[in-house]
């Protein structure tokens, strides 16, 4: 099987064909495929990305600039630990001076008193030159973050064009509603944008969070101060360069490339921001809650971690639950915040589920994430790297079994073999804790209530797989389970109009959709009284 | 004359209500005596009512806190005891908690139809306006608010609100999602499972209703903490809510303190959800709690210092009066009080006249007494407070038009005050007073009232007063507010969203908006096989 259609389920019909129809694009890099196993893969001299780094400075105000400190930072390739390149590294003083830009854009600048239309007609051909620029984004993206270029370049940066155009149609499209009362008044709601808005975005999806994030703050009037992921600097640079050609006045977009104690505080905390997105850890999203909090009560979103239960019924069709759940953990490396991290199966057909499970990741395909059919990369740096391998040295000692997988990948980068824990049980670490990794752990159910009891017990509630032919087991479950989405014999399905967000420690408020737009609306109530009204 | 002035809280229907009512309460009906009469030596009347609950109400019974400890709760009027009410503290929040989470898991509220817990409400509203004399008298015993505004119009808005929010019980839709491609994708609206909410004293049964009401229309258990000075009126009502068929557990009072009970909430693991109403600095002390334990979401509606301004072409009668109203409305204890009064300089001195005259007409005493505009403040605390931001104003140099010092010899009066000369960075234009202080400032253009009107961290109601359409809807965009009253002040029907920008809050109240406060987004995804259109 090849990578692209796994994948598909991320993205609907049309991106899909279009996947399969490029899948060709590609073929002067393809080389061998290597199944993980294949030892030898990771000493390969890496595969030169076909791309220019051009953008590594502060973007404030419209310009490129360097950091106030004049100090850098590395960006490094997870393929090999090696530097990419050095950026200009923001702290307190350049998101000072990002917020002041952004301010005054809101403020004074053009941007919120354009009309609806116009903000759209940028929005839509931002989504114009992301797509004139899809390789060399993916390029770029693939290089700093390590995730497969066909997924890049087929699925995330189709998808960040796909969300543009759809909230560029939203910006025309923000309406109030006119209220009815009790007696002689005439009411109206307006839906305002809420003005300077920070935005801290993590490495996993550098360039989709980035969309999340941009795109319905801007599609409301909002102008925008946003904070990279260290790790990951590169993509948000480049595209916010193409935002300014398509028309964005100076100033409604700044990119402050940083480090979250530095940087991400100052953001999080500064009372010039009038409001703040997070998406990254639990952990740190309390942090950046009480700063904001302590600060001028800036109202918070957050998109945090999560254990998702993937539920596989007694009456599911194993095969497409074996390869669901396998994609559901393994995408991206295994990090992602939605990740199918518990994957409950009924006893009835355990055994065969682990087989073919565990036979499923022997097969996935590890390697350089240039090369064609490579399914997997390399993780994002050493740090989570180490903790991976933490992970399964836990998973080994708490009694789980180890199926396939266990350690690193070759002998350079970031890479870990794909890794899948049977007889996992509740109380071990490995099923409690995220562990943002390809490490998948097996659980055995025998009834529904059981399973609705054990995939809710945890802080987490971010999203569930069910996998089940049984109309009355499907909406059971999915009532039944605390979490902001449930994948019924599907997952990992983020079409730009279906929210995504947590339930309990996974965060407040939806993105994506039409529920993402009132994160960066302020409602305002306008009452007067009424004269000779001819109908109340 | 009151009744009349705080028309406006209420839209057409209830208005006539009040009108008719207004007879009812003759017996109390005594001389009205302006703030320069001595009346608060007279003796104060007996509350036509009985205390009969005092104690926690967990799990649909009425217990004694775990420690067995009372607080006093006070007779703002005189400063002494009215009834003793079980304490709450950590231990009762988690067995209110307990009960919440018992009733929201496995309890039939979630679980019943929609029109069920829609009928439960409409029957809360009938007991509520049977008993509503009742009730007024509890809340203007407990809080000093007057009789007439609490039995005329808070009372009947509290009712309104639950006919309104049970309206919402069966009409909480989710959305199908067109995607694109072969998904069958749609949102479920649930209820989000056991909401903390902690109201304040200043408006103790409407906070009530603007929290209950909406949490328990989407299908929510509760536990609620009311203010320590203002315990009563919840624990009378809740009874109610009992008798109208709410199933134990699903809603909990507890009475107690912010640093014990209300941290504990706040803090709480167990809880989903947490809605306050108070001071922006408590707020931040509640989000952080939050935040620190386990993340739930937070509705915070916070202080104000609301500008009211007054356009060069305003009716300048009309404009006094809702001023006046604006300000002293319930003692000036409201978190929208229009407690910068700016007036065009054109009409600067006669509207400074008329509202000094109106200001020095004003009925204080005895707020069981007929006609009665304004009772005492809630505590000495606040009374404290309040004398001592008149001072500050004397101290800074804005000149004292009328009132300044307490009223009285007995309780907690203030006499209605107006300061003229006001400046932008004196302490009373700044921080929030929360008393019956009016603060007159001069402007000359509408960028510079629309720049000093939004040079505060606070953001939530604003009152224009022009006859001029355009500069009603420059203003009405520029003023970084959640609530815009043109021409009119504090209308707070049922279905008008109310909440903060800045540090005066995060979400809004009352209104479709509210829902979004107690419900969770759910989306489900399925694949779609032969689908006849996408």
């Amino acid at each position: 099987m090849a990578a692209a259609p796994r994948i598909s389920s991320l993205l609907s019909r049309s991106f899909f064909s279009s996947s399969l129809l490029s899948i060709g694009r590609n073929s002067p890099r393809r080389g061998g495929i290597f199944r993980y196993s294949t030892g030898g893969a990771a000493c390969e001299e890496p595969i030169n990305p076909p791309v220019n780094v051009n953008y590594t400075r502060l973007l404030i105000n419209g310009h490129f600039v360097d950091a106030a400190s004049g100090r850098t930072f590395e960006t490094l390739d997870p393929r090999t630990g090696n530097v990419i390149t050095s950026v200009a590294e923001g702290d307190a003083e350049d998101i000072d001076r990002a917020v002041s830009a952004a301010r005054k854009a809101f403020d004074e600048g053009p941007w919120p008193r354009m009309s609806p239309y116009e903000r759209s007609k940028i929005l839509l051909r931002f989504a114009d030159l992301i797509e004139k620029h899809n390789d060399e984004i993916a390029a770029l993206e693939s290089w700093d973050n390590g995730k497969p270029y066909e997924q890049a370049a087929k699925q995330e940066v189709p998808m960040v064009t796909r969300l543009m155009r759809y909230y560029g149609g939203w910006a025309d499209k923000i309406h109030g509603l006119t209220v009815p009362a009790d007696g002689l008044h005439q009411v109206q709601t307006l839906h305002e944008p809420i003005g300077v808005v920070g935005q801290i975005i993590p490495w996993n999806f550098p360039l989709l969070m980035f969309a999340w994030k941009a795109g319905p703050a801007l599609a409301c009037g909002n102008t925008i101060v946003l904070k990279t992921a260290e790790q990951t600097p590169l993509s948000a640079l480049f595209v916010s360069n193409l935002l300014h050609e398509a028309g964005l006045p100076p100033g409604v977009l700044n990119v402050v490339s940083g480090f979250g104690p530095a940087a991400g505080a100052t953001l999080a905390s500064h009372m010039d921001v009038d409001k703040l997105a997070f998406t990254g850890s639990t952990e740190t999203g309390k942090t950046v809650l009480q700063l904001a909090a302590r600060s001028n009560l800036k109202p918070a979103t957050l998109e945090l971690g999560g254990k998702s239960p993937f539920i596989v019924c007694e009456d599911a069709d194993v095969d497409k639950a074996v390869e669901l759940a396998h994609f559901a953990l393994f995408f991206n490396q295994g990090q992602c915040c939605s990740s199918g991290s518990r994957t409950f199966v009924h006893e009835s057909i355990y055994d065969e589920f682990v087989k073919k499970a565990k036979a499923r990741a022997l097969k996935r395909t590890v390697g350089d994430p240039f090369k064609a059919g490579i399914e997997q990369g390399p993780q994002i740096d050493s740090d989570q790297f180490e903790k991976i391998l933490g992970y399964i040295r836990a998973g080994v000692e708490n009694g789980a079994t180890l199926e396939a997988g266990g350690e690193r990948f070759g002998d350079k980068g970031f890479f870990i073999k794909p890794t899948v824990f049977s007889n996992v049980e509740d109380d071990m670490v490995i099923a409690q804790e995220e562990i943002f990794g390809p490490v998948q752990s097996i659980l055995k159910f025998k009834d529904i209530d059981e399973v609705i009891r054990r995939a809710n017990a945890t802080n987490y509630g971010l999203a569930a797989g069910v996998f089940t032919q049984n109309i009355d087991t499907a909406n059971t479950l999915t009532r039944a389970l605390r979490v902001g989405t449930v994948w019924v014999n599907c997952f990992d399905v983020f079409d730009a109009g279906i929210p995504f967000g947590g339930y309990k420690m996974s965060g407040h408020g939806r993105e994506k959709g039409i529920y993402c737009l009132r994160n960066y609306l302020q409602v305002k109530a306008v009452v007067t009284p009424l004269k000779n009204p001819a109908w109340l | 004359m009151a009744s009349r002035r705080i028309f406006s809280l209420l839209s057409a229907s209830s208005t006539a209500a009040a009108l008719r009512s207004s007879g009812r309460f003759s017996r109390w009906g005594r001389g009205i005596n302006r703030f320069s009469t001595a009346v608060a030596t007279e003796e104060p009347i007996t509350p036509p009512v009985q205390i009969d609950h005092t104690q926690l109400l967990i799990n649909g019974r009425f217990v004694d806190g775990a420690s067995g400890k009372t607080f006093p709760t006070f007779d703002p009027r005189t400063g002494e005891v009215i009834a003793h009410v079980a304490e709450g503290e950590a231990e009762d929040i988690n067995r209110a908690v307990s009960a919440a989470r018992k009733a929201f898991d496995e309890g039939p509220w979630p679980r019943m139809t929609a029109h069920e817990r829609s009928c439960v409400l409409l029957r809360f509203a009938d007991l509520l306006e049977r008993h509503c004399s009742e009730v007024a008298a509890i809340e203007t015993w407990d809080s000093g608010k007057t009789y007439e505004q609490a039995a005329n119009v808070e009372i009947p808005m509290v009712i309104r609100l639950f006919r309104y929010y049970a309206g919402w019980a069966d009409k909480i839709h989710g959305l199908t999602i067109p995607v694109d491609g072969l998904y069958h994708v749609q949102t479920l609206h649930e209820p989000i499972g056991v909401a903390g909410q902690i109201i304040p004293w200043n408006f103790p049964l409407l906070m009530y209703g603007w929290k209950v009401g909406p949490a328990l229309a989407c299908g929510n258990t509760i536990v609620l903490k009311t203010a320590e000075q203002t315990p009563l009126s919840a624990l009378y009502v809740s009874k109610l809510f009992y008798e109208a068929g709410l199933p134990p557990g699903v809603l909990n009072v507890v009475s107690g303190f912010g640093p014990t009970a209300g941290a504990a909430l706040a803090g709480h693991m167990d809880v989903d959800k947490l809605a306050f109403t108070g001071s922006t600095g408590t707020g931040k002390i509640v989000l952080g709690l939050a935040a620190k334990s386990n993340l739930k979401p937070v509705t915070l509606e916070l202080g104000g210092k609301s500008p009211f301004i007054v356009c060069e072409d305003a009716d300048v009668d009309k404009a006094v009066e809702l001023s006046h109203f604006a300000l002293f409305f319930n003692q000036g204890q409201c978190c929208c009080a229009g407690s910068r009064t700016f007036v065009h300089e054109s009409i600067y001195d006669e509207f400074l006249e008329k509202a000094k005259a109106r200001a020095l007409n004003r009925v204080v005493g005895d707020p069981f007494k007929k006609g009665v505009e304004q009772g005492p403040q809630i505590d000495s605390v606040q009374f404290n407070k309040i004398l001592g931001y008149i001072k500050s104003g004397i101290e800074g140099g804005a000149t004292l038009e009328a009132g300044g010092e307490k009223f009285g010899s007995k309780g907690y009066y203030i006499q209605p005050t107006v300061f003229s000369n006001v400046h932008d960075n004196m302490v009373i234009a700044k921080e929030e007073i929360f008393g019956p202080v009016q603060s007159i400032l001069k402007f000359k253009d509408l960028d510079e009232v629309i720049q000093r009107a939004n040079a505060t961290h606070y953001g939530l109601a604003a009152g224009v007063f022009t006859q001029n359409l355009d500069t009603a809807n420059t203003l009405t965009r520029a003023l970084k507010v959640g609530t815009v009253w043109i021409n009119c002040f504090n209308v707070f029907d049922a279905a008008i969203p109310f909440g903060g920008k800045k540090m005066s809050g995060h979400g809004r109240e009352k209104g479709i908006y509210s829902l979004s406060n107690y419900l969770q987004v759910k989306a489900v995804v399925t694949p779609l096989k032969n689908p006849a259109w996408l």
